[in-house]
C-alpha cells in the first residue's frame, strides 16, 4: 500500500480502476530522416493510412457527440485526411523525411498560416496541432492523446486536463479524476467540481500509476492510496450512503442560531440555471456571459443576448440573479475583443478593462441585460470583472445607470479593490470576492500550474485578510455615509472556494453575507454551517486569518468542525 | 476546363461548418475542383477539397470565388458546389 498526497478539490470517496491519460506526444527529432529500407512510397502510403484511422476515429466521436462540440470535431476529422496538409507532408517524405517528421513539420506549417490569419482562425491552429498529434501516435502505435475510452468505469489518473477534455468526459465513465499537476482552481479543479466527481489534484508522484492499478481515492482529504484494504473500502461504501444525505438542500441558508446566509449557485447559462433552481439554489450569485460570446468570431446581436440572459432570468423568478458582465481576455480569449500577443494576458486588457480598447461592447451587453431584466421577474444585479479602482467602479455604475439598470456592483478579484473597497462601494452597490483570481493575484501564481499549487490556495492567511479587509470597508464606508446603523452594502463570495464546507465556514464568520458556488457544493456547505453559530464562525474566522500558513488555517478550522469528519467532507 | 464564380453567403465567411460542409462535398465529387479569389491566376488556385486550404483562403462574406473543375461531370460538380457557398449555413 502506497499513499500519495494532493490537494483535494471535490470530497468523494471511491475505489475503482486506474485509467491513465496517455502523456502529451513528444517530436520526433528535427531533422529525422527515412530508414534506408522504406520507399518514399511505403512511407506515405503509411501516413496516409495512419490519417485515414485518425480521420474515422474523430469521426466517430463527432457522431457521439452534440451541440458546438460535434460541429469541432467534424471539422478537426476533416483536417486528418486534408490533401493539403498531406501534400505537403508528402513533399518532405520524397525530399527524405521520415512520416512522422513529415506530418509534424507540415502541421507546423500549416499552425502557423493559420495563426497568422488571427481571429478565429488562430484558435484552429490548436486543433491541427491535435490532429498531428494524433496521426503521429498512430505511426508509433500508442495511444492517442485524450482521455482513454473505456467500457467500465475507471478513475482517470492525468497530468493535468485541459478545458477541451471537459467535452469528452463522460461523467458516467468517470468515477474520480487524480492529477500530478493542475491547483485547486485548475480546470481539473473545476471540471470535476461542475461534474461533483471527487478529485485529487497535485498529487506528486501517481504518475507511476499504471491502468488496471486499484486505488482509493479520498477527495475531501486529499489522498491516493494503491492496493485498498478494508478500512478503504469501508469507507468508499460509507461514503456512497453518505451521498443520499447531502443530496439535498431546503432552499434556506443559514447557521445554527438561525443568521442566514443566502447560499446561491454559480451558472454559465441557461441549463446550469435550471437545474440549479431545481435543486433549491436561492438565487444566482454569478452568472457568466461568456457563454454568450466563446465561439463567436463577432460580437452577437442584441436579440441573440437577451434571449439568452433571459433563460436564465426566467428561472428564477423573484430571485436575485448577479450578471457578470463579459470577463474575456487571460485564460478566455475572444478574437473580437482581446490581443491574443499580449505576453502577459493575466495582467493584461481583459475584464472591466475591455471597455477600454473596445469600447461599445460592454455598453450594449447591459442594455441587451436590461431589456431582458425588463422581461423577467427576476432581481437582477450586474458586476463588472477586474476591478481595480474606484474610478473603475464609477464609469462602470454610470454605464449601469445609462443602461437603466438599478444594482451596480465590482468583483473584487485584484488586490487593490480589496484593500480600497470602502471607496469602491461608493459608486457600487455591492461586491462579490471571486476568490479564484483573487488568490491568484494576491500570490502572484498562475491558477494553472501544479508546482505553485501551494500557493494558490483560498486558505492563505494573505487571501483571507483580504476578505476580511473588503468586509471592514463596506462597513467603513456605511459608517462614513450614514452614520451608525447604516447596514454596509452586501459583499458575497462567488469563487470556488465557496464551495469549500470549512472556508464557508470562515467566510460567513469574516462578516461575508452570501455564499455562491457550482449548485452541486451547496448541500454540503449547507450542512456544515448549520453545525455552527455566528459566534462560533467568528472565532473560527479569526483562527484561520492568524494562522500562520494556510495548511495551519485550514487544519486548525477542519479540527473544530468535527461535522466534516461525520459526513466525510 | 469549367469555370464559375460564386459569392460567399454564409455570415461567418467560408470557414468553420460552412468551409467543412464544402470541402466533404468537394471530395465527394468524382472530378477535383479547385477554388481562388475572383482576379487571381488559374495556378494559383487552392484544392476545393481541402478545409485547410479553405481556411487559409479566408474568403469572407460577400466574396466572389472562382470555382474550376475539368471533364466529364465537371458542369454538375460546379453547379451543386455554387449551391452551397450561396447558402447561409449559419442562419
Amino acid at each position: 500500500m502506497h499513499t500519495y498526497s494532493g490537494v483535494g478539490v471535490t470530497p468523494g470517496r471511491v475505489v475503482g480502476p486506474v485509467r491513465v491519460m496517455p502523456p502529451a506526444i513528444a517530436a520526433p527529432p528535427a531533422g529525422e530522416q527515412r530508414e534506408g529500407t522504406t520507399t518514399a512510397e511505403a512511407a506515405a502510403g503509411n501516413l496516409r493510412s495512419a490519417a485515414a484511422v485518425v480521420k474515422e476515429e474523430l469521426r466517430g466521436r463527432a457522431a457521439k457527440a452534440t451541440g458546438d462540440g460535434k460541429a469541432v470535431l467534424e471539422a478537426t476529422a476533416l483536417m486528418a485526411a486534408d490533401p493539403m496538409l498531406l501534400k505537403s507532408a508528402v513533399k518532405l517524405i520524397d525530399a527524405g523525411a521520415s512520416a512522422q517528421r513529415a506530418i509534424w513539420e507540415a502541421g507546423d506549417g500549416v499552425a502557423a498560416m493559420l495563426l497568422d490569419l488571427g481571429g478565429y482562425m488562430a484558435e484552429r491552429s490548436h486543433d491541427v496541432l491535435d490532429v498531428r498529434a494524433r496521426i503521429v501516435a498512430q505511426l508509433r502505435g500508442v495511444p492517442a492523446p485524450g482521455i482513454p475510452d473505456a467500457d467500465a468505469p475507471f478513475i482517470l489518473v492525468a497530468d493535468d486536463l485541459a478545458p477541451a477534455d471537459t467535452a469528452t468526459l463522460d461523467p458516467a465513465k468517470v468515477l474520480a479524476l487524480v492529477t500530478a499537476g493542475g491547483g485547486p482552481q485548475s480546470h481539473t479543479a473545476i471540471i470535476a467540481r461542475n461534474l461533483g466527481l471527487p478529485a485529487v489534484v497535485a498529487a506528486a508522484g501517481v504518475g507511476e500509476l499504471a491502468d488496471g492499478d486499484e486505488i482509493f481515492v479520498d477527495g475531501g482529504r486529499g489522498v491516493v492510496t494503491t492496493d485498498p484494504g478494508d478500512a478503504e473500502r469501508e469507507a468508499a461504501s460509507r461514503w456512497a450512503e453518505q451521498v443520499s444525505r447531502l443530496a439535498g438542500f431546503d432552499g434556506v441558508g443559514r447557521l445554527a442560531d438561525g443568521h442566514r446566509i443566502p447560499l446561491l449557485a454559480n451558472v454559465g447559462g441557461a441549463k446550469d440555471a435550471v437545474a440549479a433552481a431545481a435543486a433549491n439554489a436561492e438565487g444566482v450569485g454569478l452568472l457568466r456571459t461568456e457563454f454568450c460570446f466563446l465561439g463567436h468570431d463577432t460580437e452577437p446581436g442584441h436579440d441573440e443576448q437577451v434571449a439568452a440572459y433571459k433563460g436564465v432570468f426566467d428561472a428564477f423568478p423573484g430571485k436575485k440573479v448577479v450578471v457578470r458582465t463579459l470577463d474575456a481576455g487571460a485564460d478566455k480569449p475572444l478574437p473580437f475583443l482581446t490581443d491574443a500577443t499580449e505576453p502577459n494576458p493575466a495582467l493584461g486588457v481583459r475584464g472591466f478593462r475591455t471597455d477600454g480598447t473596445s469600447p461599445g461592447v460592454l455598453a450594449r451587453q447591459l442594455a441587451a441585460i436590461a431589456d431582458a431584466a425588463g422581461q423577467s421577474r427576476a432581481d437582477v444585479w450586474v458586476m463588472a470583472p477586474m476591478i481595480a479602482t474606484a474610478d473603475e467602479a464609477a464609469s462602470f455604475a454610470a454605464l449601469c445607470t445609462a443602461a437603466g439598470l438599478q444594482t451596480p456592483g465590482v468583483m473584487v478579484e485584484v488586490p487593490s479593490a480589496a484593500l480600497t473597497a470602502r471607496h469602491i462601494l461608493d459608486h457600487a452597490e455591492f461586491a462579490s470576492l471571486g476568490t479564484n483570481d483573487l488568490t491568484q493575484y494576491t500570490m502572484a501564481a498562475d491558477r494553472q500550474l501544479g508546482p505553485l499549487a501551494a500557493l494558490n490556495d483560498p486558505w492563505q492567511p494573505g487571501v483571507l485578510a483580504l476578505v476580511q479587509a473588503t468586509v471592514e470597508g463596506s462597513r467603513a464606508q456605511a459608517r462614513h455615509t450614514g452614520g451608525p446603523g447604516r447596514a454596509p452594502k452586501p459583499v458575497g463570495v462567488c469563487g470556488e472556494s465557496a464551495a469549500d464546507p470549512a472556508l464557508a465556514v470562515v467566510l460567513a464568520g469574516l462578516g461575508v453575507t452570501t455564499l455562491s458556488m457550482s449548485a452541486r457544493a451547496i448541500p454540503a456547505v449547507s450542512a456544515v454551517l448549520r453545525s455552527v453559530t455566528a459566534e462560533t464562525a467568528g472565532s473560527l474566522a479569526r483562527l484561520a486569518v492568524s494562522a500562520p500558513s494556510a495548511a495551519e488555517a485550514r487544519s486548525r478550522v477542519r479540527a473544530r468542525l468535527p461535522v466534516l469528519d461525520e459526513l466525510g467532507l | 476546363m469549367t469555370e464559375r464564380t460564386a459569392t460567399i453567403a454564409s455570415r461567418v465567411g467560408l470557414h468553420a461548418r460552412p468551409a467543412a460542409i464544402f470541402a466533404e462535398a468537394a471530395a465527394d465529387l468524382p472530378v477535383e475542383v479547385t477554388i481562388a479569389r475572383l482576379g487571381e491566376p488559374a495556378e494559383d488556385a487552392l484544392d476545393a477539397a481541402s478545409i485547410l486550404a479553405l481556411m487559409g483562403l479566408g474568403a469572407a462574406q460577400g466574396d466572389v470565388v472562382v470555382l474550376r473543375a475539368e471533364g466529364d461531370g465537371a458542369d454538375a460538380a460546379l453547379e451543386s458546389l455554387v449551391r452551397i457557398l450561396e447558402t447561409d449555413h449559419d442562419a
